[in-house]
């Protein structure tokens, strides 16, 4: 049954159908009238961000944490612009994101209007489908095609641009459940003469390992479960990119951490050693993968992925299984638990060169009493917010390594980071995000002091909606991660990443409204996180911590698994890191 | 100072071991929309695939479907690289190898314009004929020739038409179709 309406109420009333709770914005000249159709209602939730690009990450952070579709509303031209970023990151880590953007009235488009910019053009490589609606007879149809493409299929961010003109136009409007899309049906059944083959291929392994990924994250909480119980029923080892964490439980035995640059030693050596690779949603990203031409050399591979284009991009794969991971683990389960077995005497050796690799205890550090040693501080967090309902984000650099090495997660879409992008300022927002979808749980932000003044503004956000999300700052005084490349390659000189004339973080938080919290002594660690975790509102908690620690272990680029540095090779063991990397290495960063 | 280096290994490439470059036809049915050409060849420029030619026009006017002819070169990890990211495009139909799947029959059309007098008038018109090439318009000093064929019988007559006064070409790239009663 169609309803008479304008384009702005279109918008409106297909969020409501689509089951959206909240929608991240900023109103502008170009969507006015939209705003006016949240006014008249007050099913969906407006939340009012500080900046178009804190949208976007919060859609993002809502997305990752709540399994739903995040969406985001930004006006033309600047307003659109400054949502690239956070569509592009979500576009890198497969977030199901719908943006609505204003446009400049259909006369005027190509004048160069005010506010006008080339939405779709700009958003073409940056989103995996986008809409300019120039008839509202199109509108409803576009509107829940984005929705459905957003989440079918690999996820990724839709946006439908909509020029005004459009939004004050009357239609009908319509909604059906469950439209089938004329072209786009991705395959979510994998094949089961591949899984067949990968099945048989695992029964006959000797060094097997699971190599998991945020497709497990993506495909639901079935797929994860269904994870476990293969990953136990096989006795096989399992490790998981920066995405992929808490797809499987971090506490158990079989769990070898994560793998990759930053990834554990045993991870790391499991993966080149391996003579069977079971790749789970996961894509042989480099940050992987080191050099390709040495990359697990002796292994066969099988490669679940919902992507065709995944397959063999960077590595030749013997068993690709194109489909969705619940159902494909779901029949890998099925078949196994039919009668395959795996090779229990090769297992065995298999195991205890694994347990060599993992007592040479690669996340360890020499910790201080003097200092607050970074991967302490997250060690400490981890252990003081054990067993609380929890979702954690990160910014990006070293503090996102250590985060991703020393907490550890036991459920899925507990942890949310930028991965592929490598977004500075993705945290905050994105915490905001989370701390919405789950209005009880505990939301931690582990930030640097660079990432945290990218998107600092949406503190005021957080404090209008009292959203009491805590950021814990690893304050090194340093664009860490940077300083860490320039010791390895240019001869430790800092180029510009010393962070000069930063805010007084505690005034900062007090200024917003929220909390403030200072700790540089390590024998007050504890009772200052406990602070920040019983204070009921927003913390900005500054932790001083060693500024010239760097973060192992690490795989070189240029180099292969097996040639990782350890911490104990680091610089205070006075060995010149910048001679382990040779100049094709350096080319590679 | 940026250091060049002579062949800088990049992790960024495809596989390391690098097969020989193949040219492949690719025919790909799209939804004909507005930007749906732009997606093609947007996505051809970001990643980098080259485009030796590409012709498009709408080829099914009621179900709005238009055939994207696209010729391109690259390994034969890229050209199946380059399948599966045009069959992500939301507003594509389908992709299909041509070289791959079938033995297909490829056509380019070409206007040749030809300039002189004497000797080399009379030769261009020879060989026009030898290539059954017909002349489209003519003046007392020019020619223009249409021809019709692979793209391989197009060059070679332009190439024989260089030194008779070659002046400039028109081509429209390649149309391909799978031979036999079964539709690409
Ligand atoms: C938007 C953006 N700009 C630049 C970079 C490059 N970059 C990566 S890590 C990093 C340093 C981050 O510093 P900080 O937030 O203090 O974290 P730390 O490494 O010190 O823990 C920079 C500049 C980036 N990832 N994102
Ligand atoms: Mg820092």
């Amino acid at each position: 049954m169609a309803k008479q309406m304008t384009g702005a109420e279109m918008v409106v009333e297909a969020f409501k159908d689509q089951g959206v709770e909240y929608v991240f914005g900023y109103p502008g000249g170009a969507v006015l009238p939209i705003y006016d159709a949240f006014f008249m209602q007050d099913k969906v939730r407006h939340i009012l961000v500080r900046q178009e690009g804190g949208a976007a990450h919060a859609a993002e952070g809502y997305a990752r944490s709540s399994g739903k579709v995040g969406v985001l509303l930004v006006t033309s031209g600047p307003g659109a612009t400054n949502a690239i970023t956070g569509l592009t990151d979500a576009l890198m880590d497969s977030i199901p994101l719908v943006c609505i953007t204003g446009q400049v009235p259909t006369h005027l488009i190509g004048s160069d209007a005010f506010q006008e910019c080339d939405t779709t053009g700009i958003t073409r490589s940056c989103t995996k489908h986008n809409y300019l609606v120039r008839r509202i007879e199109d509108l409803p149809r576009i509107l829940h095609e984005a929705f459905y493409i957003a989440s079918h299929g690999r996820p990724g961010p839709v946006v439908v641009d909509i020029p005004k003109d459009v939004q004050f136009a009357t239609g009908a409007y319509t909604f059906q459940r469950n439209i089938q899309h004329k072209t786009y049906r991705p395959q979510l059944k994998g094949d089961l003469e591949h899984i067949k083959r990968a099945v048989a291929m695992m029964a006959e392994a000797k060094r097997p390992i699971f190599y998991t990924g945020g497709g497990v994250i993506n495909s639901g909480p079935h797929a994860a479960t269904l994870l476990r119980e293969l990953v136990r029923a096989t006795g096989f080892p399992i490790t998981s990119t920066l995405m992929g964490l808490g797809a499987y439980p971090a506490s158990d035995k079989q769990w070898l951490g994560m793998l990759g640059m930053h990834g554990s030693y045993e991870a790391n050596h499991a993966m080149h050693d391996c003579d069977l690779m079971i790749c789970v949603g996961a894509r042989f990203d480099d940050r992987i993968t080191g050099r390709v031409d040495a990359f697990s050399p002796k292994s066969k591979k099988i490669h679940i992925d919902i992507d065709p284009s995944s397959i063999n991009k960077t590595i030749k794969v013997e068993v690709p299984i194109i489909g969705d991971c619940a159902h494909v683990l779901e029949d890998m389960v099925r078949l196994w638990r039919g009668g395959q077995r795996a090779d229990a005497a090769a297992l065995e050796k298999w195991w205890e060169a694994i347990n060599g690799w993992r007592a040479r205890d690669s996340f360890g550090f020499r910790n201080s009493t003097q200092i607050i040693k970074p991967q302490h501080a997250v060690r400490r967090l981890y252990e003081l917010t054990k067993g609380r309902d929890l979702y954690i984000t990160t910014e990006v650099g070293q503090h996102q390594m250590w985060a991703a090495q020393h907490f550890h997660f036991e459920e899925p879409n507990r942890w949310m980071t930028s991965g592929g992008l490598g977004t500075m300022g993705y945290g905050l927002p994105a915490a905001i995000g989370a701390q919405l979808a789950h209005p009880n749980s505990l939301v931690i932000d582990i930030a640097g002091e660079g990432s945290i003044q990218m998107n600092i503004q949406e503190m005021s956000t957080a404090m209008q909606y009292r959203l009491p999300v805590k950021i814990f700052i690893l304050n090194n005084q340093y664009l860490g991660m940077v300083r860490q490349w320039q010791e390895l390659l240019h001869g430790n000189r800092y180029s510009e990443t010393y962070m000069e004339s930063l805010p007084d973080f505690v005034k900062l938080a007090e200024a917003y409204g929220a909390h403030g919290i200072r700790c540089s002594n390590p024998g007050d660690l504890d009772d200052a996180i406990k602070e920040m975790i019983d204070t009921p509102k927003a913390v900005i908690f500054d932790c001083m911590v060693d500024q010239k620690e760097n973060c192992f272990p690490m795989i070189p680029s240029g180099k292969a698994h097996n040639e990782m540095i350890l911490n104990e090779l680091g610089d205070d063991a006075g060995v010149d890191l910048g001679a382990i990397i040779d100049e094709k290495g350096k080319m590679l960063v | 100072m940026v250091k060049t280096h002579a062949a800088p290994l990049s992790p960024y490439s495809t596989a390391p071991h690098r097969s020989h470059v193949e040219t492949h036809t690719l025919s790909v049915l799209v939804d004909n929309e507005p930007g749906v050409l732009a997606r093609v060849v947007g996505l051809f420029s970001g990643r980098g695939y080259n485009i030796e030619s590409l012709t498009v026009a709408e080829v099914a006017h009621e179900r709005h479907l238009s055939r994207i002819t696209i010729v391109t070169s690259g390994t034969p990890e890229t050209i199946e690289q380059i399948r599966h990211q045009l069959e992500r495009l939301v507003p594509v139909n389908s992709v299909k190898d041509l070289t791959l799947t079938v033995r297909a029959i490829e056509r380019e059309l070409a206007m040749i314009k030809v300039r002189g007098r004497g000797e080399n008038r009379v030769e261009a018109m020879n060989l026009a004929e030898a290539f059954r090439a017909k002349v489209i318009d003519a003046t007392v000093e020019s020619f223009i020739f249409e021809l019709t064929g692979n793209p391989q019988k197009i060059d070679d007559f332009v190439d024989l038409m260089r030194p008779l006064g070659l002046v400039e070409v028109s081509r429209t790239g390649v149309a391909a179709i799978s031979r036999g009663p079964e539709p690409i």
